[in-house]
C-alpha cells in the first residue's frame, strides 16, 4: 500500500495558488479573472495529486508490483481538468479580447438594468409608473461608459 | 450467438439505449460542424439527432419504472470504469428535456428561415446546440461524481457560446459575469470532488453511497456542504442566484428558453441526487428550507419590480426554484415526489413562456412593459399562448402547477415543523404574487393601448407551431397528472432507498456487471457500443 500521507510542499504550493486564484478572480478586469481561474484551477489538480496519496511505480501489469503503483485515476481526472480549463481559458480571452473591440476595455461591467431599478426604487415611485423612459442612451451605450461601481452613472 | 439471439437480448436488455441520448447529439454535433457550409445539412441532422434522443429517452422511461438500466461503459465492471445509470429520476428528466430540446430546436430553425439567418452565426449554432443537449443528458445519466462533472462542463461550454452568439456589446457583458459565475462553481465542485476522493478513494456514486456513511461526520457535512454549494449557483439557489436575471434575458429567445427550462434544473437535479443517495441522513435540511424560502419570496418580489417582461420571467424562474428546493428539503417521499413533478412540470411551462416572449418581443417590437400594448387585439393567439403557461406558472387549478404546488404543500402540512408551516405559507404567497407578476405583465403586454402601434406582420407560422406544441406540452402534463404523479413517487420511493441504487449498479455491493480483464474469458452478455463518453470542448 502507498503511503496517503499529504506532502507539506504540495499542501503549501495548493493554498498560494488557490489564495492567488481566489485574489484574482475578485479583480474588475477579466484578464486578471482569467489568470485567476488558471491558478486556482492548477491549485485544484495539484489537490487532486495529493488526493492519490505519494508517487509510485507506472501503474501497469507486469511492471511494476500491485502494492508499489500510484494511484492513475487523480491523473487522469487532472488530464480532463486540464483540457476543459485550456478550452475555457481560450473562450475567456477571446471574451476579453472582443470586450477591448468594443468597449476599449475589458472590466466586468454592472448590470444597468438592475441599477435603474434601484434608482427609481430610491426615488420612491411606483413600480409600474417609468420614470427613466426619459433615459436617452441605450442600455449598450450606457454600459460602454460605466468603468466601476459609480463610474457611469448619471443619476 | 445467432442474429435471433441477439435481437432478443437487445429487446429484453436496454442497457445499449443508455448512451444513446449522450453519444447520438455529440457525434452529431462533430458532423454537424464538419458541414458547417450546408445550414440545410446541418439542420436535418440537428433534427434527426435530437428525434432518436427523445426516442431513447421514452424508452428508457418505460423500461426504467421496472428498475434501474445499468451500462458500465466499455464493459469495465462499475467502480473502475464509469457507468451510465437510467432509473426513474433521470429518465423522467431525460425525457421532458429531450422533448424540450426538440420543440426549442424547432422553433430556432422557424426563427432563422424567418430572418433569412442574417446576423446569428447559425454555422455554430447547431453543433454548439447539440453539444448543449449531449452535456445535459450526460448529466442525467451519470453514476459518477467526475462525470457528472464533466457533464456540467459540456453544457456550460456549450451555453457560454450560445449566450455570446453574435458578440454583442450586451451580450458579452451578460456573457463575462455568467462565465465567472459558473467558473466558481464549476472550481468548487472540483475541489469538492477532490476532497471526497481524498476521503474516500472513490467517485462512483453507488460506492460512495457506501463508504461515505463510515467517514468522519464532519468531514461529511463539509462535502455535503460544498457540493451544495456548487449546485445551489447552477441552480441559481436565492444567495447564488443574482447572475440569473441578468444573464439570461440578452440571449437570443430559443436559447433563453432552453436555458430557463434545462440548466437550471440539472443543478436541482445534481441536489437531488447528491442529497439523496450520497447523504441520506438529511443534515443540510434545515438550511435547504431556509434558502427555499428566500428563493421563492427574494426571488418573486424581483419579479414584481421588473419592468421589462423578460427580466420578469427570468425573476418568476428564480422564484419557482425554492418550490424545488423546498420539497428536496422535506426530506419526505411526498415531498421528493411532488418536487420531482414540479421540476417535469417547470421545465416545460418556464421553456414555453419564454419561447412565447420571444414572440411577443417580435411582434410588439420591445420587451419593455411600457412600449408593448394591445397584442390582445393584435395577435389573439399570441395572447392565449402567453395565458395558458402563465396561469399553469402561478398555479391556477386545474393546471400542472397547480398540481405540483398542491403536492408540495400537502408534503408541507404531512411535515408539521414549524419551518415547514413557514415555507406552506411562503409557497401560497408567492404562487399569489407569481399571479400578480403575470397578471401586471398581461396587463400591460395585451390589454393597455399600444402607447406606440407596432407595425402590422405575421409572425412566422413554424415559431408559432412550436411554441404552441411546447404550450401543448404544458398542457398535457396536466392531463396525464395522475400516472405521472404516481410514477416521481415511485422515483421518489426508490431516491428515499438508497440500496436499490447501489445494488443495482454494483450487484455484490462491490463490483458491477462489466468485464475487465481479470474475467476476460467470459463471453460478454451483448454487443455493447464500446466508446466511453469524451468530453468535447468549444
Amino acid at each position: 500500500m502507498i503511503d496517503t500521507s499529504p506532502s507539506l510542499a504540495l499542501v503549501l504550493v495548493i493554498v498560494v495558488l488557490v489564495t492567488v486564484g481566489v485574489y484574482l478572480l475578485l479583480e474588475r478586469s477579466l484578464t486578471r479573472v482569467l489568470l485567476g481561474f488558471v491558478a486556482m484551477s492548477n491549485g485544484i489538480n495539484l489537490l487532486f495529486l495529493v488526493a492519490g496519496g505519494a508517487a509510485g511505480g507506472a501503474p501497469i501489469t507486469g511492471q511494476t508490483d500491485p502494492e508499489d503503483m500510484s494511484d492513475p485515476l487523480p491523473q487522469f481526472m487532472i488530464l480532463t481538468a486540464i483540457v476543459l480549463t485550456l478550452g475555457i481559458s481560450a473562450f475567456l480571452l477571446a471574451m476579453a479580447y472582443r470586450s477591448w473591440q468594443l468597449n476599449r476595455h475589458d472590466e466586468v461591467q454592472d448590470d444597468l438594468e438592475d441599477r435603474r431599478v434601484a434608482r427609481r426604487a430610491a426615488a420612491d415611485l411606483a413600480a409600474f409608473e417609468d420614470s427613466d423612459t426619459e433615459v436617452t442612451t441605450t442600455l449598450d451605450e450606457d454600459a460602454a461608459e460605466v468603468h466601476d461601481e459609480m463610474g457611469g452613472d448619471r443619476s | 450467438m445467432t442474429p435471433p439471439d441477439l435481437l432478443w437480448l437487445s429487446l429484453t436488455d436496454l442497457s445499449w439505449v443508455v448512451p444513446l441520448p449522450v453519444l447520438v447529439p455529440l457525434s452529431a454535433a462533430g458532423l454537424a460542424l464538419a458541414l458547417w457550409r450546408h445550414s440545410k445539412a446541418q439542420q436535418i441532422i440537428s433534427v434527426v439527432a435530437l428525434t432518436v434522443v427523445l426516442l431513447a429517452s421514452l424508452t428508457l422511461l418505460i423500461a426504467a419504472d421496472q428498475g434501474p438500466v445499468v451500462l458500465d461503459v466499455g464493459n469495465w465492471a462499475a467502480p473502475v470504469g464509469i457507468d451510465l445509470v437510467a432509473d426513474r429520476l433521470s429518465t423522467l428528466m431525460l425525457t421532458v428535456s429531450a422533448a424540450v430540446t426538440l420543440c426549442v430546436l424547432i422553433y430556432s430553425l422557424a426563427q432563422g428561415l424567418a430572418d433569412g439567418n442574417r446576423g446569428t452565426p447559425v454555422a455554430i449554432f447547431h453543433p454548439t446546440y447539440l453539444v448543449l443537449s449531449a452535456g445535459v443528458a450526460n448529466a442525467f445519466l451519470s453514476g459518477d461524481l467526475f462525470n457528472l462533472y464533466v457533464g456540467f462542463e459540456m453544457l456550460l461550454a456549450a451555453s457560454y457560446v450560445l449566450l455570446t452568439l453574435g458578440g454583442t456589446g450586451e451580450r458579452i457583458r451578460a456573457g463575462t459575469i455568467y462565465v465567472v459565475v459558473s467558473l466558481v462553481s464549476s472550481m468548487v465542485f472540483l475541489l469538492a470532488i477532490g476532497l471526497i476522493y481524498a476521503a474516500t478513494g472513490t467517485v462512483n456514486l453507488a460506492q460512495l453511497a457506501i463508504r461515505l456513511p463510515e467517514i468522519d461526520p464532519g468531514v461529511q457535512l463539509v462535502l455535503q456542504l460544498l457540493l451544495l454549494l456548487a449546485f445551489g449557483i447552477k441552480a441559481a439557489i436565492f444567495p447564488l442566484s443574482a447572475w440569473l436575471p441578468d444573464s439570461y434575458p440578452t440571449a437570443p429567445a430559443p436559447v433563453t428558453a432552453v436555458f430557463a427550462g434545462l440548466l437550471t434544473k440539472v443543478g436541482v437535479y445534481a441536489i437531488i441526487r447528491t442529497q439523496t443517495l450520497l447523504f441520506p441522513d438529511g443534515r443540510a435540511d434545515t438550511l435547504l428550507m431556509v434558502a427555499a424560502l428566500l428563493t421563492m419570496v427574494v426571488g418573486i418580489l424581483g419579479a414584481v419590480a421588473q419592468n421589462d417582461i423578460k427580466r420578469l420571467v427570468s425573476f418568476t424562474l428564480v422564484s419557482h426554484i425554492g418550490y424545488m428546493i423546498f420539497g428536496i428539503a422535506l426530506s419526505s417521499e411526498q415531498g421528493l415526489g411532488a418536487s420531482i413533478f414540479y421540476v417535469a412540470h417547470h421545465i416545460t411551462v418556464q421553456t414555453a413562456l419564454f419561447l412565447v416572449v420571444g414572440l411577443v418581443e417580435r411582434r410588439g417590437g420591445s420587451t419593455s412593459l411600457d412600449q408593448l400594448g394591445g397584442l390582445a387585439k393584435l395577435a389573439p393567439v399570441l395572447a392565449v399562448l402567453f395565458f395558458v403557461p402563465a396561469m399553469n406558472l402561478a398555479g391556477i387549478p386545474p393546471l400542472s402547477g397547480f398540481l405540483g404546488k398542491a403536492g408540495l404543500l400537502q408534503a408541507g402540512v404531512a411535515d408539521g415543523g414549524p419551518l415547514a408551516l413557514t415555507l406552506v405559507g411562503a409557497g401560497v404567497v408567492t404562487s399569489l404574487l407569481t399571479l400578480y407578476a403575470i397578471v401586471k405583465a398581461w396587463n400591460k403586454a395585451f390589454w393597455q393601448v399600444a402607447p406606440v402601434e407596432p407595425a402590422p406582420m405575421r409572425l412566422p407560422r413554424a415559431m408559432v407551431g412550436s411554441a404552441a406544441s411546447l404550450v401543448l406540452l404544458g398542457v398535457s402534463i396536466t392531463v396525464v397528472a395522475g400516472p405521472m404523479y404516481d410514477y416521481t413517487q415511485r422515483a421518489a420511493a426508490t431516491l428515499r432507498d438508497p440500496d436499490q441504487y447501489i445494488v443495482s449498479v454494483l450487484p455484490d455491493r462491490a463490483r458491477g456487471a462489466g468485464v475487465s480483464s481479470e474475467v476476460a474469458e467470459d463471453t460478454p452478455d451483448s454487443e455493447l457500443p464500446d466508446e466511453p463518453v469524451e468530453e468535447e470542448d468549444e
